[in-house]
């Protein structure tokens, strides 16, 4: 198990080098000069002094891309143009507001997204499947930016129900909206894998062993179909972590959510490069260090993953 | 065959109806803009600021007076070129690089396996942005944003199907008659794969066409005065409440349009691969 592990991490360090090389090769595609484009414009002469000393622009490219790791290493990502904040302390701060509506767009994706797979399988053929199936297609092709403006537009200027935008000093229904316009990828997702693993599921033997023992259909189905149908729906769950990254840019923009990828439209709009490096870098190893978290706990918690292949 | 499948599924049948008129419309949309039959997208009418859908206009103005329908119809140019330019190249990236590391295998599969899943590692909107923050934004920057945001799972696809393919009987006939590696490539393992590369490049315009709109929503796409639909919506939202169908419109194109390839994509899946089938 711990060699597994060892293993698994070992074979990560190639793709954290990789996503440095590819943010230094972005860097230096940056106009103007890479060193003030990381330290910014109103940074002291002792910083820029010190980021030269790793990425001045005389050494060759090599020990230049040694330099900006040393700096990552230290925590050093640059410093905003505008805020002179360091980009690190900035990106620390909002994560956790990321991380709570990530969490709560993924409650919503799997408790929705389950119940409607098992709901489509029961009433295979029928129009709900139908309906249910129109949903889910719905879901990875509406674009979510729009489907944020058009719930805040239904249910907070029509119904007035919820708030539009903001976070509420952490009040629960400033969530709601944010975090169904960030799950409904998701969801779609996961009602597909869901309704076809609880199809095939319930065509096994021993569903319809427990079917001729006389167990009513809700045993059948909870009991004895749902919990064997989902590993992959977990599995699923587990590798999309990436598209939460990806839609937090989005919908935290439309809801004035206060986290990552409002933080990069900032650095977006006012064309503050170390944030958006920042962002691109630290979304990137966020998403590699989830990815091995859930693969490693796979293997704690299905006991038929092979761990010594 | 898939032609008359085709005509008995309905909504795959419907999907491409609307990308037939969809490309009809981007195409002609210049000409009937030059006839007086469209308004030009980008003429503004002070006396008409944000009119609501209606006989003038089908879609309403916007704030600048401007005739959404026809912007709407100019928008879908740069969407749907985008999206099938950049499936195209990357998908010609990915093809490439896939046959040459599932063919040779060995240290070169290593080393580019390990290439295409660094830039796998990347979430794609995120790298999209990291790409096209440092170039200056235009139809280049996005078109090359989403061109290597979309190369690698390409390649990691047609990397495993070359290693299952390879293995096949007539291409040992084809190595054992003295056949090089470039005509066992392209004459054996490439048709054989064709069918898929073409069911995964159909299934990711749809994706494409939503990163370029994510893209254009944050500013990062073609640039105004020009309509690209994500733009639409993010100059008009602050006129929500008053002027809804200001971004209705660009959103229930993009919409539609990439509903249409979704669907369109799973029914090719269904059809040229039983074995992809869910």
């Amino acid at each position: 198990m711990w060699f597994y592990i060892l293993k698994r991490f070992l074979f990560s360090v190639p793709t954290f080098f990789g996503i440095t090389l590819i943010t230094f090769i972005l860097m230096q595609a940056l106009p103007g000069d890479p060193v003030q484009g990381m330290a910014g414009e109103r940074a002291s002469p002792e910083t820029i002094a010190r980021i030269r000393a790793e990425l001045g622009q005389e050494r060759p490219l090599p020990i230049q891309y040694v330099g900006y790791l040393k700096l990552l290493l230290h925590g050093e990502m640059g410093r905003s143009y505008y805020t002179n904040r360091k980009v690190s302390d900035d990106l620390l701060q909002k994560f956790p507001n990321t991380l709570k509506l990530g969490v709560a767009a993924m409650l919503f994706a799997s408790l929705f997204g389950i119940s409607m797979g098992v709901f489509a399988a029961i009433k295979r053929g029928t129009v709900w499947d139908r309906l249910v199936a129109l949903i889910s297609v719905g879901g990875i092709s509406i674009p979510i930016f729009w489907l944020g403006l058009a719930l805040m537009l239904v249910f907070s200027l029509y119904l007035r129900w919820l708030p539009p935008s903001g976070m509420g000093n952490g009040s629960l229904i400033y969530l709601i909206l944010p975090a169904a316009t960030l799950g409904t990828f998701s969801l779609s997702y996961i009602v597909r894998v869901t309704r076809a693993s609880m199809l095939e599921t319930l065509s096994q033997p021993y569903i319809a062993a427990a079917r001729s023992r006389g167990l009513s259909e809700f045993a059948v189905v909870f009991r004895h179909a749902l919990k064997n149908s989902l590993i992959p729906v977990v599995t699923l769950i587990g590798l999309d972590l990436g598209s939460y990254l990806n839609g937090a840019v989005l919908t935290e923009t439309v809801f004035g959510w206060d986290g990552l990828g409002r933080y990069a439209l900032d650095g977006i709009i006012k064309r503050d490069y170390p944030i958006i490096m920042g962002v691109v870098l630290f979304g990137a190893v966020i998403f590699v260090v989830m990815n091995l978290i859930v693969d490693i706990s796979y293997h704690f918690l299905d006991p038929r993953v092979n761990i010594r292949k | 065959m898939i032609f008359r499948n085709l005509i008995k599924n309905i909504p795959a049948l419907l999907a491409a109806v609307v990308l037939v008129l969809l490309t009809l419309a981007a195409s002609v949309g210049p000409l009937l803009v030059k006839r007086d039959i469209l308004p030009n997208p980008l003429s503004m009418d002070l006396d008409s600021l944000k009119q609501p859908p209606g006989a003038a206009h089908l879609f309403g103005t916007d704030n600048k007076g401007r005739d959404i329908l026809s912007r709407v119809v100019y928008g879908a140019r740069i969407s749907l070129s985008v999206g099938i330019i950049a499936s195209a190249i990357s998908l010609g990236i990915g093809v490439f690089l896939g046959l040459i590391a599932g063919y040779f295998g060995g240290l070169v599969d290593v080393v580019l396996s390990q290439i295409f899943d660094i830039f796998l590692a990347f979430p794609s909107l995120l790298l999209a942005i990291g790409i096209s923050a440092v170039m200056p934004p235009g139809l280049t920057s996005a078109m090359l944003a989403i061109t290597l945001v979309g190369w690698a799972g390409f390649a990691r696809l047609v990397r495993g199907m070359t290693l299952t393919l390879k293995e096949q009987t007539y291409v040992e006939a084809s190595k054992a008659l003295g056949a090089s590696s470039s005509r066992i490539l392209c004459r054996h393992i490439l048709p054989n794969a064709l069918p898929l590369i073409f069911v995964a490049g159909s299934l990711r315009v749809g994706g494409f066409i939503l990163i370029e709109a994510s893209l254009s929503f944050l500013g990062l796409g073609v640039q105004p005065p020009t309509p690209t639909w994500g733009s639409m919506i993010s100059l008009n939202r602050s006129y929500i409440n008053v002027a809804p169908w200001m971004i209705l419109f660009p959103g229930l194109a993009i919409s539609i349009t990439v509903i249409a390839f979704n669907v369109l994509g799973d029914f090719l899946r269904d059809k040229l691969d039983p074995r992809m089938r869910a």
